[in-house]
């Protein structure tokens, strides 16, 4: 695309997307650290990512302020309005993933026994297709990749479904023995947020859609989530 | 797990801009233009142009300085006759009507396209008769009543009423470069128009003054058919209804003021409105 006649226009919008590479390593690197604490029953790693969160929502702050400021200034039309708009959206999607980064860690403190192994499993797959869904959806943005974005966008109902399992994995666990229930619930809320995860990131896919097409994705994204409507029956003895 | 991800083949579709602009499903076209051209001596100022304008809709033309938007709308009431060297090619149609028929009455023509200009022009009149000329010189009022009747009701169609109601019979250029154009917005309404043409009606005022005639613009726009030559792109998407973009004497991109504003399909309109190097 040809450069602005405005020259700090184009150096503004550089610098919006140079906040959202940033938000985007940290989320990342929150999101990663709060699943090897809870994984490792690593207190003092939970505390370090608790700590760190402040980070990320100084940035989105910025990067708001900065948007303002810019569509107040510049009247930005077309691509570049939709770049301003998309930003502020990608930040707060990035943003909420930091604050769920940050619940993971939180559970870690309030889990004081080592997870079932198979649960951490499950768990840990889980995290692992969420982190390269982020880590595949923050490129597809840097490199205005809309296939990529696409692909992120698609691949989100395999976290779905591994939720789904770990989901009734542990209402089994409750189910056979009421005193990890306390447990059970804290890493029912973890496995939720990192799924939460998933959908942010997908949000992130639809967005760069936008950016680069002008068009909103049409259709229903294929989703494999059905906790929602799974019923909790007492186990037949 | 795999298997449920390609049993859908869920693709982003991207709901695309529509190749016919929505606004012309729900209006119908006033004005039709088929392969318009305009000369001035040699030199070619507009290149084949087609377009329809909806009734009953604001319509703004924009584009850089010299892209033939002006010369354009100046064909749409046969401005261009008044220029020696110009020649008008192609058909230009008014609710089906040629407006190049030699048969067609031009002064009748542009009573019924009213036009208003850049710098406020009121005749050097007064406010009272700067509206009743119109109506005068084409007979439309029998009478004395008749005449400020309509001279009351274009004041206040025009939103200048309450402001001169006291002060009809001192001069029109005694006003603000706001009023003034309000005045010329009430003369053009006079004489009962279908189709008012605009040429950068608010470049010489300022921002409150263009505020109150974006306002009128839009109240307007439920009774005419309205063009406007706007260089503002946000006076443009603040408007209209349907954009028109000019480049080099051609039309290069119509299409819905939204669309055109949030995602527009040609690259050169692209640049223009964004403000790039094209």
């Amino acid at each position: 695309m040809n450069t602005h006649i405005v020259s700090a226009f184009d150096e503004e919008l550089a610098e919006l997307r140079k906040l959202i590479a940033q938000m985007g390593g940290l989320a990342e690197d929150q999101f990663g650290k709060s699943i090897e604490a809870l994984s490792r029953s690593d207190r003092e790693l939970a505390e370090r990512v608790i700590a760190a969160d402040d980070k990320i929502d100084r940035l989105e702050k910025d990067l708001e302020k900065r948007a303002i400021k810019l569509i107040a200034k510049r009247q930005p039309m077309a691509a570049d309005l939709r770049a301003i708009i998309v930003a502020i959206r990608i930040s707060s999607d990035l943003e909420r993933i930091g604050d769920l980064a940050k619940n993971i860690a939180k559970r870690t403190l309030a889990v004081d026994e080592p997870l079932p192994r198979s649960v951490n499993a499950g768990m840990n797959r889980m995290a692992e297709l969420a982190l390269e869904q982020l880590s595949d959806v923050l490129d597809a943005y840097a490199r205005l990749d809309v296939d990529k974005a696409q692909d992120v966008w698609v691949k989100d109902s395999r976290i779905d479904a591994l939720y789904n399992s770990v989901f009734r994995e542990l209402l089994t666990y409750m189910m056979e023995d009421a005193r990890t229930i306390g447990m059970c619930t804290h890493l029912l809320f973890g496995a939720k947020n990192i799924e939460r995860i998933g959908d942010h990131t997908t949000n992130i896919a639809e967005n760069i859609h936008y950016l680069i097409t002008g068009g909103a994705p049409k259709g229903e994204r294929p989703k494999e989530d059905a906790t929602s409507v799974t019923p909790v029956q007492p186990l037949a003895k | 797990m795999d298997a449920a991800v390609a049993e859908k083949p869920a693709r982003f579709e991207t709901v695309m801009t529509p190749a016919e602009p929505a606004i012309m499903k729900e209006r119908k076209p006033k004005i039709v233009t088929e392969g318009v051209t305009v000369h001035y001596g040699d030199k070619q100022a507009i290149y084949p142009l087609d377009i329809k304008i909806p009734d009953r809709a604001v319509s703004a033309f924009i584009g850089p300085s010299g892209c033939g938007k002006s010369t354009f709308l100046r064909c749409i009431n046969r401005m261009n006759d008044t220029i020696p060297t110009a020649r008008v090619g192609g058909r230009i149609t008014i609710d089906g009507e040629d407006i190049y028929d030699p048969a067609l009455d031009v002064v009748q023509l542009r009573a019924r396209v009213g036009m208003v200009f850049q710098k406020p022009n009121p005749f050097p009149k007064s406010i009272f008769d700067n509206i009743a000329y119109g109506p005068r010189i084409h007979g439309f009022a029998r009478n004395r009543t008749d005449l400020e009747e309509i001279v009351v009701n274009s004041l206040k169609r025009a939103g200048l009423f309450e402001e001169v109601k006291d002060r009809l019979e001192s001069p029109g250029t005694g006003l603000s470069g706001g009023q003034q154009q309000r005045l010329c917005i009430a003369r053009a309404i006079a004489v009962n128009p279908d189709v008012i043409l605009m040429d950068e009606p608010c470049s010489a005022l300022d921002p409150i003054a263009t505020a109150r005639i974006e306002e009128l613009i839009d109240e307007l726009r439920e009774n005419y058919c309205i063009v406007i030559v706007t260089h503002s792109m946000q006076q443009a998407a603040r408007v209209s209804q349907l954009t028109a973009f000019f480049h080099l004497g051609t039309l290069v991109e119509v299409g819905d003021t939204e669309a055109m504003f949030t995602n527009p399909q040609e690259r050169r309109t692209q640049d223009y409105i964004m403000g790039r190097f094209g």
